[in-house]
């Protein structure tokens, strides 16, 4: 051994989340952490181990690639690859027009369509973009925040065209505004509106889709944007309680509407600290929901997910290491009893992920479930010195961001005034200096890295400059062919319901099943709302 | 007074409707630590406001973060806006998710600065102060 590492030795190590990691863990820094009185049994309050009991013997976790660009046409078959390929459900990625709510013919919209995701104008193309898959069998999730309400009730009124029972119909809006605002940035309305537009949501479907999740409560964006991992779930509990107030206070029981929320977060990182994130937010969450919130339901209580992505661990250098990187995410994933997976694949720093690096990362899950043992027992960490103690610790540790957010006056404020952007902006820029200095290790960014740079073997997205002309045309015909008589109706009601504060939903739907546009829904109620002005602050 | 006398005053936009902004900001951290002023426009701008902000706060370089692969169509629009305003003279620089098979494309548009996913913050700063004279 040489001096330096001899030295290094002796340096006190930290996690991202500011704990102390040692050398030696023992029954005594479990004690001193707070005991096992938090672990309990699988399936049983408070859910540490796992929200089920059985966990994945019953069934592997759900695998949700995120895709979609072009047109609806180009995404419906892109969606029936990746089902032909064992795919389990859909993740479906917008294009930012559609995600901020303009269509395609709008002059801001130009040069962006079907770029980042597909895109869409009216439930027409939702017809086309889910053509020939059984809604039953593949829960489809609808990655949108911004127009989510409007999405929501596109999706709920193309199920019911096509004949499914809507109180049967499973499925999850991502939804999550509050985050928008901190990262991400699709938001349309200023933040109170925003907040009241997910309660309309949460209250329509609390009503009438009782099995659908209209909200995912996104950690995910948050770390990304620069948050570390004990901040990205406790800001995410912070938020999740943001929508359940508001729910509250329209009077809808605890019970009727917890168990459908659930939740998004990232797994970059050390592969402890983020399992040991994933056991301390469900006891946390679990104890939340019961002791402050009063739910009964064990659902109502439990850390329902998707622990995915990645992509803020992914580098653009030697972009074939981010296979290796997702096969130790997505393991990450699974030592932390995540409902469902996706993986960001190997060049998405680069592109969309062309058909064959969306199978690479598909396989890389299928692998863990079939070869690895991963399936066969619930939580298989538990009982370990170190990941029972860092699990007290984590959880310690988002007890103290929650209190610390409460006592700055709370999320929506903070985020409101721009406070927590600035917070992780400010962290992302450290963490970006110690990766330039050397101090964060990234293999191949500033160790390891090849003499030559190589020719990246990625094969870049063509962007199709033809699919947006078709796109626009397709909205033109519709614009012609539709009853404009009808639609004016709706857009008249939406506009009056946005404007007397009741539930928007019902006006949403009537609107879209007039083959209403997103924007023409968007403009109705950017007219009553506003648009929010983004603060900057350093 | 010439831009040697004075700080380095810089515009940092963020191109089309990709809010993707994290590298932004951390690069206008970076910027402002190195002793620039920098005016950061925020999320969604349009060639014409960045046109306009360029002109009305007389900068020294006009710089663009873009992650969302719009980088090329946005740049056609302003490139003619920017040189309607008498910009020519400017150092124009653009960072963020931009392929090696678009930079020749960028630099034709006059984007002298390219600066991919990857770069150091400093190799930034230190060519900005470089170039502006």
């Amino acid at each position: 051994m040489n001096d330096r590492t001899k030295s290094a030795l002796l340096q006190p190590k930290f996690n991202e989340s500011g704990i102390e990691v040692k050398p030696l863990y023992t029954a005594a820094d479990v004690a001193a952490s707070g005991g096992m009185e938090m672990v309990g049994e699988p399936g049983q309050y408070p859910f540490t181990r796992g929200i089920h009991r059985e966990m994945y013997r019953k069934q592997p976790w759900t695998m949700r690639q995120y895709a979609g660009f072009g047109n609806p046409a180009d995404t419906n078959q892109r969606f029936k690859y990746l089902i032909a390929n064992g795919q389990t459900g859909l993740n479906v990625a917008f294009d930012l027009p559609t995600q901020i709510g303009l269509d395609s013919d709008d002059p801001l919209a130009e040069g962006e369509i079907g770029r980042v995701g597909m895109s869409i104008d009216t439930l027409r193309d939702f017809e086309i973009a889910f053509d020939g898959i059984d809604l039953k069998k593949i829960t489809v999730s609808l990655t949108i925040n911004g127009a989510a309400a409007i999405l929501i009730a596109m999706y709920l009124a193309m199920a019911e065209k096509r004949g499914y029972d809507i109180k049967e119909l499973r499925g999850t809006a991502q939804n999550d505004i509050l985050k928008e605002f901190i990262g991400r940035g699709t938001w349309i309305f200023p933040v109170e509106p925003s907040i009241r537009l997910v309660g309309d949501t949460i209250e329509y479907c609390a009503m009438h889709a009782p099995k659908y999740s209209p909200v995912s409560v996104c950690g995910y964006h948050i770390r990304e944007s620069g948050a570390t991992p004990a901040q990205e779930m406790a800001y995410a509990f912070c938020i999740a309680k943001a929508y359940a107030d508001d729910a509250i206070r329209r009077g809808l029981p605890v019970d009727e509407f917890a168990g459908r929320l659930s939740y998004n977060f990232n797994i970059f990182g050390n592969i402890f600290e983020q399992v040991c994130k994933f056991r301390a937010g469900r006891g946390l969450w679990a104890k939340i929901m019961k002791e402050q919130y009063g739910a009964e339901k064990p659902g109502s209580m439990w850390l329902r997910m998707i622990a995915g992505g990645g992509g803020g661990g992914l580098t653009f250098e030697q972009p074939e290491l981010n296979i290796v990187r997702g096969a130790y995410y997505a393991l990450i994933s699974a030592l932390s009893g995540t409902q469902t997976m996706a993986l960001c694949s190997y060049d998405e720093a680069y592109t969309i992920p062309t058909e064959y690096s969306a199978r690479i990362s598909l396989r890389t899950m299928q692998l863990l479930i079939e070869e690895m043992g991963l399936t066969e027992t619930v939580d298989p960490l538990a009982g370990s010195f170190y990941v029972e103690t860092m699990t007290n610790e984590m959880r310690h540790k988002m007890e103290e961001i929650m209190a610390e957010t409460d006592a700055q006056g709370g999320i929506v404020k903070m985020v409101s005034e721009g406070s927590i952007q600035a917070k992780v902006s400010a962290q992302a820029y450290q963490m970006q200096r110690k990766i330039d200095s050397g101090a964060f290790p990234k293999v191949g960014v500033n160790c390891y890295r090849n003499e030559q740079e190589e020719d990246h073997p990625v094969e870049f997205h063509d962007y199709n400059e033809e699919d947006a002309r078709v796109q626009i045309q397709g909205l033109q015909r519709i614009r012609a062919e539709r009853d404009n008589a009808k639609v004016s109706g709706a857009l008249i009601r939406l506009r009056g319901d946005a404007a007397s504060g009741r539930n928007v939903m019902p006006a949403l739907v009537e609107a879209v099943k007039a083959y209403a546009s997103v924007g023409e829904m968007t403009k109705e109620l950017v007219n009553v709302f506003g648009r929010y002005r983004e603060p900057i602050r350093f | 007074m010439t831009a040697s006398q004075r700080r380095i005053k810089i515009l940092l936009g963020k191109p089309g409707l990709d809010g993707h902004d994290q590298g932004a900001k951390v690069v206008a951290r970076a910027m402002m630590d190195a002793g620039f002023e920098v005016i950061y426009t925020g999320l969604r701008q349009t060639p014409e406001q960045i046109a306009r902000i360029a002109l009305e706060e007389d900068v020294d370089v006009i710089s663009l973060s873009s992650m969302a692969g719009s980088h090329l169509p946005f740049c056609r629009k302003l490139k003619p806006l920017l040189e309607a305003s008498g910009l020519n003279d400017k150092l124009w620089v653009i960072g963020g998710n931009l392929p090696a098979q678009d930079h020749d494309a960028l630099r034709e548009l006059g984007f002298k600065g390219i600066f991919p996913s990857g770069s150091k913050l400093d190799a930034i700063c230190d060519y900005i102060r470089k170039e502006v004279k």
